[in-house]
C-alpha cells in the first residue's frame, strides 16, 4: 500500500507542476478535477485496514464534489462570462515553473522540521505542503477569479492531505468544515464572478482595484 | 578483456549510431501512410557525400572548414565514454560526465561559429536559437546525471550505469521515471527533433540546427551528419541506459537489449514526431523548465531515501 | 627574493625616468615596458622556484611607521598569484609599447608608463606583504595607479565618470579592509601576518572578519553587488592596463580573501554558502549582462565579474570540504578555484589584448559595427578564438581544466555527503552548467559578429592586422591557454604544496587525495589528445577525399535572394536578443523600438540598453540618498580659508583634551 500511496502522492505533486504551467483555463479546471479523484483515492489507500463507512464517505464526497461539482460550476462560470480561455498570470509560466519546482526542496526541508507523528509516508508532509505552496502562489500571480478559486482549491487539497496523516478520528469532522467552506467559497465566487462580469464586462481583479474607494 | 569488450562496443555504436536516423525517418513514413526510405538510408548518404566535390561560400573562412571537423571530433570522444548499457565505456574515470557534456558545448561552438562564418542572417537566427536553447538544456542534463550519480553513489558514467540496476528499489522508481522524462527533453532539444525543431521543415525561418549547416556540402557535410548521428547515439544511450537498467549476465544478451532499446528509443522519437507539432519558440524555454522541475523532483525524491 | 627586490627597483626606476623623458615619446616606449619586462623576467625565477616548493626565509626590515615593518615573504601561495601579476604585466607591457604609440602625437606617455610600472610594483609587494600595514600602503598604491591609468583619456567624459566610480568604490571597499585590519591587529597585538595565524579566532568574530574581508576584498575582485565600478573601469582605460587589470589586479582581492582564510583557521559551513551564493550570483549576473553589451571591451569586463564567480564557487567548495573534513573536496575546491585565478589571467589579458587590437586596427569596439575581421586580422582572430573556447571553458583548453576541478569537487560531495552539507553542492552543478551554457552564447556571439561574416562598416572593411610586438604577447598568451590546459596535471602537481597550505589538509592526506586528482586531469588531458589526433585525422581525410575532386565558390545561400547585403546580416543584438528577454526579469533592458509600419515600411530601428541593475536601483538611490542626508552638513563649507583653518585648530585642540583629560 506504501507503493501506492507515494505514488498518488507524487501524481499530486505532479498535477501541481501541470497546473502552474498550464495556459489554457478549461484545462486548469481538469487538473485540478483530477487532483479530486487522487485525492479521493489517497483516502482510501491511507486508511487500508479501516475501510470504514467515515473513509468511505470521505473519499466519496471528496471525489463527488471536487471532481464533479466543482469542475461543473466553474465551467459554467466560465461559459456565462464568456471570458478568454487564456489564463493571463502577472508571473510567466517559466517562472511559474521554477518557483513551483524550487518550493518542492523548501517544503521537504519544512516538512523534516515539523515535530509530526510518523505518517503513513514520508512523503505525505512535505507534498501537502507543496500543494499548499503551489495553491498560495496560484492565488498570487493569477489575474482571473477563476484561476484564483482553482488555487484556493489547491491550498484546500494541501491542507487535506495533511489532514489525512494527522489525528484520524477528528479528521472527518474538520474536512467536512473545510468542505463546506470552500463549496460555499465557491458558490459565492460564482455568484460574484457572474454580476462582476455583467457588470464591468470583464473579470480581471487587477483592474479592480479602482473599485478600492 | 573488459577492455576489448568496451572497444567492441564502442565500434558497434559508431557502426550503428547513422541507422538510427533510418528509424527515425522509417516510422515517420510508416505514420504518414508512405514506404519510405530504406533503413540504411543514412549510410548511403554518407558514402554518397564522402564522394563528392565541395563548394564553399565567398564569404568563408577557415573556421567554416574547421568547425564539422572539430564538431566531429568532439562527438567521437564523446561517444567513447558514454556506456553501452550496463557495460562501461572504454574512456572512463571520475566525472567524466562533466567532459562529455562540455565535449557537446565544443560541437555547438564550432557549429555555431561554423553558422555565423557565412554571414547569412538566416543562418545568424539558428545559431541564436541554438545556444539559447541548449544553454537551458545543459543544467538540466547536469542535474539528472547529478541525481543519478547520488543515487548510486558515484559520479563517472560508467559506475552510475553499471551501477544503477541494484540501486533500483520500489522507491527509486518514480525517481528515476523522472529523471528519465528530464533526460528525454534534453534528448529531444539537443538533437533538434520535433516538439523544438523539425529536421525536415522546409521554411529556413523555422529552422534551428538543419538552418545552421545550409551552406555546407560533400565530405563536410558528411561530417556533419555523422556526428548529428553520433549525437543522438550519445544522448540516447543516457536515457536508455536508465529506462532499461536490467542486467541478464550474459555480456551478449544484455548488449543486444541495449541496442533494441536504442532502436525503440528510434522508433519513439519517430512516433513523437509524427503526432505531436513543433511547439512555438517561446514555449520552447518552458519545456526545458519543465524538465528542469521534473529533475528536481527526482532529485528531492531521492534525497529522501538517505 | 633578492631578484624579486631588483625588479621592483628597475620597475620604480624606470618609471620614474619615463617621467623625466615625458618629452621623448620615443625613449619612454622603450624605457617604460623594457622596465617592466626585466622585471617580470627576474620575478619568474624566484616566483617559479618557490612554487616548485623551494622554501625561501622571510625578510625583514625596519619600518618607522607605527605598527608597520617592512616584512616580505614569498610562499607558495604569494607565488602563484605572483605568477599572473608578472606574466600578464610583462605581455602586456610589450603590447603596451606599440599601442600607446598611436597616442603619442597627442599625449604625453610618460604618466601612463610611470603609472603603469608603479602598478606592477605595488602588486609585487602587495602579495609579498606580511604586515597590514605595508599591504593597506601596497594596496592604495595599487588602486591609485590604476586610477590615474583609467583616467588616461580623461578628455571624455564618460572616461572622466568611470575613474570617479571606481576611485569611490575601491576607497569604500579600503575602508572595510581597515576595520578588517585593525580587529586583527586589536586582538592579536600587533600587524604582523605571522602574529595573525597564531590567534585563535572564534565562532562569531572570526565571523565578522570574513565578512569584512568578503566585502573589502569582494569589491577589488568583482562580486557582485560590489562591482558596478568593473564594467565601467576596465573599458575606459587602454587596453593593455584592461588587460592587467582585468587579468591580474582584482586577482589581488581573491588572494586578499584567500590569505585571510589562512588567518582564520578552521571555517564554519555558511562560509562556503556565502562564497557559493556569491559566485553563483556574480557568475550568472556576470554571463548575463555580457550577453547584454554592445561594446566588445564592456563585454568581456561583465565576463570577468563571472569568472570571479566561479574562483569564488571553487572557494566555497573547498572550505565546505575544510568543514566536512573531506580533503579530496578541499583539494578539488580551491585547487578549481586558484587554477582558475592563473587561467582567468590568460585567457582574460589575451581577450582584452586581443579586444585592444580589434580597436586599434578597426578603429570602433561597437559589435554592430564590425563584422569579417578574420580575414584581415588573422593572427589576432586566432588567438581571439583560443581566448573564446577557453574562457567558455570548453576542453581541451585551459579554462576547462579549472572549471572541471571544481564540477568534480562538487559532484564527488553530492555522491558521498550527507544530505544536509551537499545541499548547497547541488546548487553549484546546474549553475555552473548554465554560466558555461551562456558563456558559449555570449562567445559565439562576440567572435562570430566580430571575425566572422562580411564586414558591416567601411571601417571595418579597412581594418589591418596590428604590428608584431602587439601580436607576439597574444600569441604566447594563446599558447599558454593551451599549454595549461594539455599539461594540467603537471601545473596541479605542482600547486600542491600550496593548497596543502591553503586548505588545512595534513600532507599525506594531501599527497593522497592529489596523486587521484593528477591521475583524473591525466586521463582528462589523455582525451584532449585523442580528440586533437581525431580531428587531425578527420583533417588529413578531407584534404585526401578533396584532392581531385571540384571545390569551388560560390555566394552565401540566402534563400534564392540575390542580392544580400553585409548589413543584412544577424547582428549582435539579434542574436542576444531571446537570451535577454528570457531574463529580463534580472537584467532589465530598455527597448527602444520603432516597428516597421504599412506596406512599404520607410524607417525602423531598434536600441536596446542594458545598465546595470544594482547601480540603477542600488547603489545610486543609496548615494542619493546619503547625499542629501549630509547636505544639511552643506554650510560648513564657505570657501574662507581662514574658517578651515579654524576647524583644524580646533579639531586639534580637541583631540589634545581628549588625550590628556
Amino acid at each position: 500500500m506504501a507503493a501506492w500511496v507515494e505514488t498518488l502522492l507524487i501524481l499530486l505533486t505532479l498535477t501541481n507542476l501541470t497546473l502552474v504551467a498550464m495556459s489554457r483555463l478549461g484545462a486548469c479546471i481538469r487538473t485540478v478535477a483530477l487532483q479530486g479523484i487522487v485525492l479521493g483515492l489517497l483516502t482510501i489507500c491511507v486508511h487500508p485496514h479501516t475501510p470504514s463507512l467515515y473513509v468511505l464517505l470521505l473519499a466519496g464526497g471528496s471525489i463527488g464534489l471536487k471532481s464533479v461539482v466543482f469542475p461543473l460550476l466553474l465551467g459554467r462560470a466560465m461559459r456565462d462570462t464568456h471570458i478568454r480561455h487564456e489564463i493571463e498570470p502577472f508571473v510567466g509560466y517559466g517562472v511559474s515553473i521554477l518557483v513551483a519546482a524550487l518550493a518542492l526542496p523548501v517544503s521537504f526541508w519544512l516538512g523534516s522540521r515539523l515535530p509530526l507523528p510518523r505518517p503513513a509516508s514520508t512523503l505525505i508532509v512535505p507534498l501537502a505542503f507543496h500543494a499548499i505552496l503551489t495553491g498560495l502562489f496560484l492565488i498570487v500571480s493569477r489575474r482571473k477569479a477563476i484561476t484564483q478559486v482553482l488555487g484556493y482549491l489547491v491550498l484546500e487539497n494541501g491542507i487535506y492531505t495533511f489532514g489525512i496523516c494527522l489525528v484520524q478520528e477528528s479528521t472527518l469532522l474538520v474536512e467536512l468544515g473545510v468542505l463546506l467552506d470552500i463549496f460555499v467559497a465557491v458558490f459565492v465566487m460564482g455568484i460574484t464572478i457572474f454580476h462582476i462580469n455583467q457588470e464591468f464586462n470583464h473579470i480581471d481583479t487587477d483592474r479592480l482595484s479602482a473599485l478600492r474607494d | 578483456m573488459q577492455a576489448v569488450v568496451s572497444i567492441i562496443h564502442w565500434l558497434v555504436a559508431l557502426a550503428l549510431a547513422p541507422l538510427l536516423l533510418g528509424i527515425i525517418g522509417r516510422t515517420k513514413a510508416f505514420f504518414a501512410g508512405r514506404t519510405g526510405s530504406p533503413f540504411l538510408q543514412p549510410y548511403h548518404d554518407l558514402r554518397k557525400l564522402l564522394g563528392k566535390g565541395a563548394v564553399y561560400s565567398h564569404t568563408t573562412t577557415w573556421v567554416f572548414r574547421a568547425a564539422p571537423m572539430v564538431g566531429l571530433g568532439a562527438v567521437f570522444v564523446a561517444s567513447g565514454m558514454v556506456p553501452f548499457g550496463g557495460s562501461p565505456a572504454v574512456i572512463e574515470f571520475p566525472a567524466d560526465l562533466i567532459l562529455v557534456v562540455y565535449l557537446l558545448g565544443l560541437l555547438r561552438f564550432a557549429t555555431v561559429l561554423g553558422a555565423l562564418d557565412t554571414g547569412s542572417s538566416f543562418e545568424g537566427m539558428g545559431a541564436s536559437r541554438e545556444v539559447q536553447f541548449s544553454a537551458l538544456a545543459e543544467p538540466v542534463l547536469l542535474l539528472a546525471l547529478a541525481t543519478l550519480g547520488r543515487q548510486t553513489g558515484s559520479y563517472s558514467l560508467s559506475t552510475i550505469f553499471v551501477d544503477i540496476a541494484e540501486h533500483l528499489s520500489i522507491h527509486a522508481g518514480p525517481a528515476m521515471l523522472m529523471g528519465a522524462v528530464a533526460l528525454l527533453v534534453v534528448f529531444l532539444v539537443e538533437n533538434a527533433r520535433i516538439p523544438v525543431d523539425d529536421p525536415n521543415t522546409h521554411l529556413e525561418l523555422t529552422m534551428i540546427h538543419e538552418v545552421m549547416v545550409l551552406d555546407y556540402s560533400g565530405p563536410d557535410f558528411a561530417f556533419v551528419l555523422y556526428g548529428a548521428a553520433l549525437k543522438l547515439w550519445v544522448l540516447g544511450a543516457l536515457l536508455v541506459g536508465l529506462v532499461i537498467p536490467v542486467h541478464v549476465g550474459i555480456r551478449l544478451i544484455d548488449s543486444l537489449l541495449f541496442v533494441l532499446g536504442m532502436f525503440a528509443l528510434a522508433f519513439l522519437v519517430g512516433v513523437i514526431e509524427s503526432c505531436m507539432a513543433r511547439l512555438r519558440l517561446l514555449r520552447v524555454p518552458q519545456m526545458l523548465i519543465a524538465a528542469g522541475a521534473f529533475a528536481i523532483f527526482a532529485l528531492v525524491l531521492v534525497l529522501r531515501q538517505t | 627574493m633578492q631578484l624579486l627586490f631588483v625588479g621592483v627597483g628597475l620597475l620604480l626606476a624606470s618609471g620614474l625616468v619615463c617621467l623625466m623623458l615625458s618629452r621623448r615619446p620615443r625613449a619612454v616606449a622603450i624605457v617604460g615596458p623594457a622596465g617592466a619586462v626585466a622585471a617580470a623576467l627576474l620575478g619568474i625565477v624566484p616566483a617559479l622556484r618557490v612554487v616548485g616548493g623551494e622554501i625561501l626565509p622571510p625578510v625583514q626590515w625596519a619600518w618607522s611607521v607605527p605598527y608597520g615593518s617592512l616584512t616580505l615573504a614569498l610562499d607558495g601561495l604569494s607565488a602563484w598569484f605572483l605568477i599572473p601579476v608578472l606574466v600578464v604585466g610583462g605581455l602586456a607591457a610589450i603590447y603596451g609599447a606599440r599601442y600607446l604609440g598611436s597616442y603619442a602625437r597627442y599625449k604625453a606617455l610618460g604618466p601612463p608608463w610611470f603609472f603603469y610600472n608603479v602598478l606592477m610594483a605595488s602588486m609585487i609587494v602587495l602579495v609579498l606583504a606580511r604586515n597590514g600595514m605595508l599591504f593597506l600602503v601596497a594596496w592604495e598604491l595599487m588602486s591609485l595607479a590604476s586610477f590615474f591609468l583609467v583616467m588616461f583619456e580623461a578628455e571624455q567624459e564618460s572616461v572622466r565618470r568611470a575613474g570617479w566610480i571606481y576611485l569611490v568604490a575601491t576607497h569604500l571597499g579600503t575602508a572595510f579592509l581597515l576595520a578588517l585590519f585593525v580587529l586583527l591587529g586589536q586582538q592579536a597585538g600587533s600587524l604582523d601576518f605571522a602574529l595573525f595565524g597564531k590567534t585563535g579566532w572564534v565562532g562569531g568574530r572570526a565571523g565578522l572578519l570574513f565578512l569584512l574581508a568578503i566585502i573589502g576584498f569582494g569589491t577589488k575582485a568583482g562580486f557582485m553587488p560590489m562591482h558596478v565600478w568593473l564594467p565601467e573601469a576596465h573599458p575606459a582605460a587602454p587596453s593593455h592596463v584592461s588587460a592587467v587589470m582585468s587579468g591580474v589586479m582584482i586577482k589581488m582581492g581573491i588572494y586578499g580573501i584567500v590569505r585571510t582564510l589562512t588567518f582564520l583557521g578552521s571555517p564554519a559551513a555558511w562560509w562556503g554558502w556565502v562564497l557559493i551564493a556569491i559566485g553563483l550570483t556574480s557568475g550568472l549576473l556576470g554571463v548575463l549582462f555580457a550577453l547584454a553589451q554592445h561594446d566588445l571591451k564592456r563585454l568581456l569586463a561583465y565576463h570577468s565579474v563571472e569568472n570571479i564567480g566561479i574562483i569564488a564557487l571553487g572557494l566555497g567548495v573547498g572550505i565546505l570540504g575544510q568543514v566536512c573534513g573531506s580533503p579530496v573536496l578541499a583539494l578539488l575546491g580551491f585547487g578549481g578555484g586558484l587554477l582558475h585565478v592563473l587561467n582567468h589571467a590568460l585567457f582574460k589579458a589575451l581577450l582584452f589584448l586581443g579586444a585592444g587590437a580589434v580597436a586599434h586596427g578597426a578603429g570602433t569596439r561597437d559589435l554592430d559595427r564590425l563584422g569579417g575581421l578574420l580575414r584581415r586580422m588573422p593572427v589576432t582572430g586566432v588567438t581571439f578564438v583560443i581566448g573564446a573556447a577557453a574562457i567558455c571553458g570548453l576542453p581541451p583548453l585551459n579554462g576547462f581544466v579549472s572549471e572541471f576541478l571544481v564540477y568534480a569537487g562538487a559532484l564527488h560531495g553530492i555522491a558521498s555527503l550527507p544530505v544536509s552539507v551537499m545541499l548547497s553542492l547541488l546548487a553549484v552543478v546546474p549553475g555552473l552548467a548554465l554560466i558555461g551554457g551562456l558563456a558559449v552564447a555570449c562567445f559565439t556571439k562576440a567572435f562570430g559578429i566580430v571575425f566572422l561574416g562580411e564586414p558591416r562598416t567601411p571601417e571595418a572593411a579597412g581594418a589591418h592586422e596590428v604590428d608584431l610586438s602587439m601580436r607576439l604577447p597574444l600569441v604566447l598568451l594563446a599558447a599558454g591557454c593551451v599549454g595549461v590546459g594539455l599539461l594540467a596535471p603537471l601545473v596541479v602537481g605542482m600547486m600542491a604544496p600550496m593548497l596543502a597550505a591553503v586548505s588545512g589538509v595534513d600532507a599525506t592526506a594531501t599527497g593522497e587525495s592529489l596523486a587521484g586528482i593528477r591521475s583524473l586531469l591525466g586521463q582528462v588531458a589523455a582525451s584532449a589528445v585523442l580528440l586533437l589526433a581525431v580531428i587531425a585525422f578527420l583533417a588529413a581525410c578531407r584534404r585526401r577525399l578533396l584532392a581531385g575532386r571540384p571545390v569551388t565558390s560560390a555566394p552565401t545561400w540566402d534563400c534564392g535572394y540575390a542580392a544580400p547585403t553585409a548589413r543584412m546580416q544577424y547582428t549582435a543584438s539579434s542574436i542576444a536578443q531571446p537570451l535577454i528577454r528570457l531574463f529580463d526579469v534580472f537584467l532589465r533592458s530598455r527597448l527602444d523600438l520603432s516597428a516597421p509600419r504599412g506596406y512599404f515600411p520607410q524607417d525602423a530601428s531598434l536600441h536596446t540598453d542594458t545598465p546595470d541593475v544594482f547601480q540603477e536601483h542600488l547603489f545610486q538611490p543609496t548615494l542619493r540618498a546619503g547625499g542629501r542626508l549630509l547636505a544639511g552638513l552643506h554650510w560648513l563649507q564657505h570657501g574662507h580659508v581662514q574658517v578651515y583653518v579654524l576647524y583644524i585648530a580646533l579639531a586639534l585642540l580637541a583631540a589634545l583634551v581628549w588625550k590628556l583629560g
